[in-house]
């Protein structure tokens, strides 16, 4: 299988991914009047109340799937965006440098996201 | 004979906006990217904005006061319904792609069927079951928050 296959696969299953954890982020965060779940915001109020943040932070399930969301949704939303960008035809030099560029920065992000959810989890168990 | 000068994408950004004569599916494509940029530009503000919940509640809280303006709320609602639309086109895309929905395989015989007509149905599927999440989240946005 070519390099760009096995990409394009991965960007299959990461859509998949983040379809089932992105729902769930939008679920609680923007229809939790329309399907209100004790669970999900257990102090009441709105979901981004600091008391809501802290207790959802305080399990070890939404950390996890926090990182795991935004590992998928960086990779399914950066490979998407160069393949937008190859679509312009740019010479082979310049596709390679912006390949490098956008894992560079998905990376990144990947690190401070990953730190924030596993810092915030810390914070909220201190509380 | 088209000539290509070596472009496959010929029309460039233009080809990316104008589907011509290719049917509903071709604006589904232009919707599907033009939703998943919006989506990605706002992500990767998202992550460094929630981030300052790992400072604890302070900054938590006056990283989200520096949002609270109306054109802000507009703004989520706007990413909510360009996550509905491209969650649901996206499941379509994957079905299309695994086959499922295209209908059966069928000589080029004139005259010619083009299979977009066979799987307009899923279209019409998603496009419903995104409007119903829309509507759900029209609510929880500006009538029921």
């Amino acid at each position: 299988m070519m390099r760009d296959q096995k990409l394009w696969t991965w960007h299959v299953v990461a859509g998949l991914v983040v379809l089932v954890f992105l729902g769930l982020h939008m679920t609680i965060m923007h229809l939790d009047e329309v399907i209100p779940a004790a669970s999900l915001n257990p102090q009441g109020g709105h979901p981004i109340d600091w008391a809501n943040v802290a207790a959802r932070g305080k399990t070890l399930f939404f950390p996890i799937t926090y990182v795991v969301l935004l590992g998928a949704a960086l990779f399914h939303g950066l490979y998407g965006f160069r393949n937008i960008l190859f679509e312009l035809n740019p010479p082979g030099a310049l596709k390679r440098v912006l390949g490098w560029l956008l894992a560079l920065a998905g990376l990144g992000l990947f690190a401070i996201g990953t730190w924030a959810a596993i810092a915030a989890h810390r914070v909220a168990l201190l509380a | 004979m088209l000539k290509t000068r070596g472009f496959p994408n010929r029309l460039g950004i233009q080809g990316w906006a104008f589907g011509g004569r290719w049917g509903p599916e071709r604006y589904l494509y232009t919707l599907h990217r033009i939703t998943g940029l919006g989506l990605l530009l706002y992500f990767l503000l998202h992550i460094l904005l929630t981030s300052s919940r790992a400072l604890g509640m302070e900054a938590w809280e006056q990283a989200m006061g520096a949002v609270t303006a109306p054109i802000f709320t507009f703004g989520e609602y706007l990413v909510f319904v360009a996550f509905a639309f491209h969650a649901l086109n996206g499941i379509r895309l994957v079905l299309v792609e695994l086959g499922v929905g295209v209908g059966k395989p069928i000589e080029p015989v004139y005259p010619y069927r083009t299979s977009l007509n066979v799987q307009r149905p899923l279209a019409i599927c998603a496009g419903i079951v995104a409007l119903v999440l829309i509507v759900l989240g029209t609510l929880d946005f500006f009538i029921l928050d």
